[in-house]
């Protein structure tokens, strides 16, 4: 099933001598949430590595809304309105949370070095309309009182939402998450899913990589288990829960690795 | 841009203003916060390049070479009004760094810091061996001063002139950082790939800061050419690139205050050690490495720290 | 001169030249190995080589071989010193700090040297016979095949101990990965400190073997030090065999192009070839891309 919206196909990455995915067909269908898991190793960060330009692919073609991704440029790819945040929190250091989401609307701004250094008339307002948009971002993960502080300086959890936040002021099309919840607690977990769902009601789809079976059972229309980098099952989540292959690539971990 | 930058602004412009009456009319010392106001210029721009996009640069004194061969070649050797020899120095010293800013820019740390040696230290050649042009090791004299209806501008004046453009440079880059591109840049250093993945175009931008900086370089060299009237590659070699490296580590990298700072410090330190040529440049190492061993945020961001633990806040 | 008389010429004179880029580039390769830093002031172990050497042999008048070791000491001293005082302490800093700090460091000791000795080069008599031999056309100082031979012994036990020692294995294992190297028991302080003082010894022994021929005074260091750098990068950073290979390699490169094309730019071949590879290659003749793109840059 190809999908006018995001699709792989028969996308392959390897390194060297190490396969990290293999022939993999892969569609999103535009509004829904999917989650793709898989245990440690099956591809899954690769996934969103090609998907967004910062590895290119061995074989197999990305498109999304006719385009073709594979080949652009990271910032390019962007531009098209797909947005990630990462799994280990890639904030802007010496910048404080209010700044890291301002530079999210980078590509809707448009002074270039001259306008910004002259201070010219349009570059003022651009300014003031950036900034208001951000807090407004803040706003929405609930970070407004924030803004002023070092990003770096915000616990764990509030980056990640903070990254959230930032990924937002793209005006993506499409969300990439990596892994939102891992090093949260049950309570940030459960804003996250919360929070994740009214992403959704603004009309965003979203791709999302995760351990936390919970997370992914609860708030998918749809996941996709990779393991060894190929899929080996689709469909909502109470299918793949009973899902006997998916079981057994996941008896292989530890503890609760496992969908419940 | 903030409220800090403003009335540092002006109380540097206060101070720059009254310094002349303040000396007495002093050449020496005029002379002293004319060189330092040139530094500031080159320094200006490589703490754009440094501070702000966490990128590096050892060979910033060949810019100010072209620069001030360009001023100093095209206004004695075919005549040509120094406005327009400053704007060839400009272009000239863009056009270097964008041609070799694209390949050097994509390297890594210490491949990029060595790169730019390299390239600095191609260019000091140049200006060695390129006689017939520049005169060779021996130098290039005869250089005019700047002149408005036949007057020279000199002294005070040049002075004046030096910190105008220093100003004017230091609101643009203000304004710069306080903008999009700044945070583009800032965003950066923080994280390529997430400035990537956010939509910035982290090459194009690293390649402009490269190509601003090295224009502002070029304009203090001709400033500098017009002021010195006699220029001999040796004040563009390696050692002029590590001084302006320098002051900005020194000052500190975090903003463009900093860099100031430690332009004024390194350039007023030397003229102390005046005295004890033997020990100049060892004195200097030392003061260097004690600052970076004990102060590696720079002076400006270690006078603050001192600062805010006397107010008894925790650092 | 007939042109295989010139020819031979240049080639030895590219050999020497050679020599010297080769030990340099080693000890850049030797503290990279082993902490992922690049020396900037590797260039002023060479100058401080050939100035102790001059002092001990011109002023303390003491035998050259006595000179020789006593040099060496020295200079590995300071290498340590440098080490211990301005390197460790700052491991975990940034590395534009940390390429900054070296290159504060080579400004220290220049400073040093040139308050020491003053800006003039300096000589040292030649080892053994001072009578040029005569080669094919070519004349050829005996002084070359101290050089020469010299440094192949060196190279000959460097490759030794990487190879074969287990504390060449060792300080291999540190760059890779410190952290696994310090957890089967490495001492990694150890092998950045020892890396340091055999990076300065190498740097003495190209300094003293070089004075005889090329004189030496207090800033020979830097140009130095870029074309070292220029055959390590170019050898693959990390790979001693590759820049003891690509120092020769670019010695002969500039002896023939001062030669044949113009000596106002020889020094700009090194530089050169330098910026080609950063730009081309950056892990070198030798070096896998792959494994430059995992290391630290």
């Amino acid at each position: 099933m190809i999908s006018d919206f995001l699709s792989l196909e028969g996308l392959e990455k390897t390194f060297g001598g190490l396969r990290a995915l293999g022939g993999l067909d892969l569609s999103v269908r535009e509004g829904l949430i999917k989650s793709v898991i898989g245990p440690n190793g099956a591809g899954k960060t690769t996934l969103f590595h090609l998907i967004t330009g910062i590895l290119l692919p061995t074989k197999g073609q990305v498109y999304f809304c006719g385009r073709r991704l594979d080949g652009l440029k990271p910032h390019e790819i962007a531009g098209l309105g797909i947005s990630r945040t990462f799994q280990n929190v890639e904030l802007f250091a010496h910048m404080t949370a209010l700044e890291n989401v301002m530079l999210g609307r980078h590509r809707r701004l448009r002074a270039g070095i001259f306008q910004a250094g002259l201070r010219l008339a349009g570059m003022r307002r651009e300014e003031r309309e950036c900034r208001e948009r951000a807090i407004e971002e803040l706003r929405f993960m609930g970070l407004a009182e924030k803004a002023a502080l070092d990003a770096l300086s915000l616990p764990l959890g509030e980056q990640k939402l903070l990254e959230i936040a930032r990924a937002l002021a793209t005006e993506p099309k499409l969300l990439l998450l990596d892994e939102p919840a891992a090093g949260l607690n049950p309570r940030d977990t459960a804003q996250l899913s919360e929070t994740i769902l009214r992403i959704r009601e603004r009309g965003i789809t979203i791709l999302l990589v995760e351990h936390d079976m919970n997370l992914v059972m609860e708030i998918s229309d749809v996941v996709s288990v990779l393991n060894y980098g190929r899929k080996i099952a689709e469909g909502p989540p109470r299918e793949i829960q009973r899902n006997p292959e998916v079981i057994a690539a996941y008896l292989g971990e530890e503890g609760n690795g496992a969908p419940a | 841009m903030k409220k800090m930058d403003r009335i540092a602004l002006f109380f540097l412009a206060l101070a720059i203003g009254v310094f002349p009456w303040g000396v007495g009319g002093n050449q020496y010392f005029i002379s002293l916060l004319v060189f330092l106001g040139l530094n500031a210029i080159a320094t200006m721009g490589l703490s754009l390049l440094m501070g702000y996009a966490g990128q590096i640069s050892l060979g910033h004194a060949a810019f100010f070479g072209v620069g001030a061969y360009s001023s100093g070649i095209l206004t004695t050797q075919y005549g040509l009004p120094p406005l327009l020899a400053f704007f060839v120095g400009i272009f000239l010293s863009a056009l270097i760094a964008l041609v070799v800013g694209k390949p050097t820019l994509r390297l890594k740390g210490h491949y990029m810091a060595v790169a730019t040696l390299g390239i600095g230290e191609i260019l000091y050649i140049v200006f060695n061996e390129v006689a017939p042009l520049t005169g060779g090791p021996s130098g290039l004299s005869g250089i005019p001063p700047l002149a408005v209806g036949g007057v020279a501008i000199e002294g005070t004046s040049f002075l004046y002139l030096v910190w105008g453009v220093a100003f004017l440079l230091l609101v643009f880059s203000l304004n710069v950082i306080n903008s999009r591109v700044g945070r583009a840049l800032r965003a950066v250093h923080g994280s390529e790939r997430a400035a990537n993945a956010m939509g910035v175009d982290a090459a194009r931008y690293k390649l402009q800061v490269f190509v601003l900086s090295a224009v502002y370089a070029s304009m203090a060299g001709s400033l500098y050419a017009h002021f010195v009237s006699f220029i001999s590659p040796n004040a563009f070699g390696l050692m002029f690139s590590i001084l302006l490296l320098m002051m900005v580590v020194v000052g500190g990298t975090q903003t463009i205050w900093g860099a100031l700072l430690g332009t004024g410090i390194l350039t007023l330190l030397p003229e102390y050690l005046r005295g004890l040529e033997d020990f100049e440049m060892m004195v200097y190492g030392a003061i260097l490495l004690s600052v970076l061993l004990f102060m590696p945020q720079g002076v400006l961001e270690g006078i603050r720290r001192i600062g805010t633990r006397r107010k008894g806040q925790v650092a | 001169m007939t042109f295989t008389s010139q020819l031979i010429q240049y080639l030895l004179t590219g050999l020497t030249l050679g020599s010297i880029y080769a030990l340099v580039a080693l000890g850049f390769t030797m503290i990279y190995s082993a902490t992922g830093i690049i020396n900037l002031a590797q260039g002023e172990f060479v100058m401080l080589g050939g100035l102790i050497m001059v002092f001990c042999t011109l002023v303390l008048k003491i035998p050259m071989v006595l000179g020789f070791l006593v040099t060496l000491v020295m200079v590995t001293a300071v290498g340590a010193l440098f080490e211990r005082l301005a390197i460790h302490p700052l491991k975990n800093a940034s590395l534009i700090t940390l390429i900054i700090i070296t290159l504060a460091g080579s400004i220290l000791f220049r400073g040093v040297a040139m308050f020491l000795w003053g800006k003039d080069p300096y000589m040292l008599p030649p080892f053994g016979s001072h009578q040029p031999i005569q080669i094919w056309g070519a004349v050829l100082q005996p002084q070359t095949l101290w050089v020469l031979s010299i440094t192949v012994l060196v190279v000959a036990g460097i490759t030794f101990f990487f190879k074969r020692t287990l504390m060449g294995k060792a300080m291999t294992a540190c760059a890779f990965n410190p952290m696994a190297a310090r957890l089967v028991g490495i001492n990694v302080r150890k092998m950045v400190l020892i890396s340091f003082g055999v990076s300065a010894a190498l740097g003495a022994i190209a300094g003293i073997i070089i004075t005889p021929i090329t004189l030496m005074e207090y800033d020979r260091g830097p140009l130095l030090a870029l074309k070292g750098f220029s055959a390590a990068v170019l050898g693959g950073l990390g790979s001693p065999l590759g820049s003891i290979a690509a120092g020769f390699l670019i010695g002969l490169l500039e002896s023939l192009g001062a030669g044949f094309v113009s000596s106002g730019y020889k020094d700009a071949i090194a530089l050169f070839v330098l910026l080609l590879v950063l730009w081309v290659k950056p892990s070198g003749l030798f070096g896998s891309r792959e494994e430059s793109e995992l290391k630290k840059f």
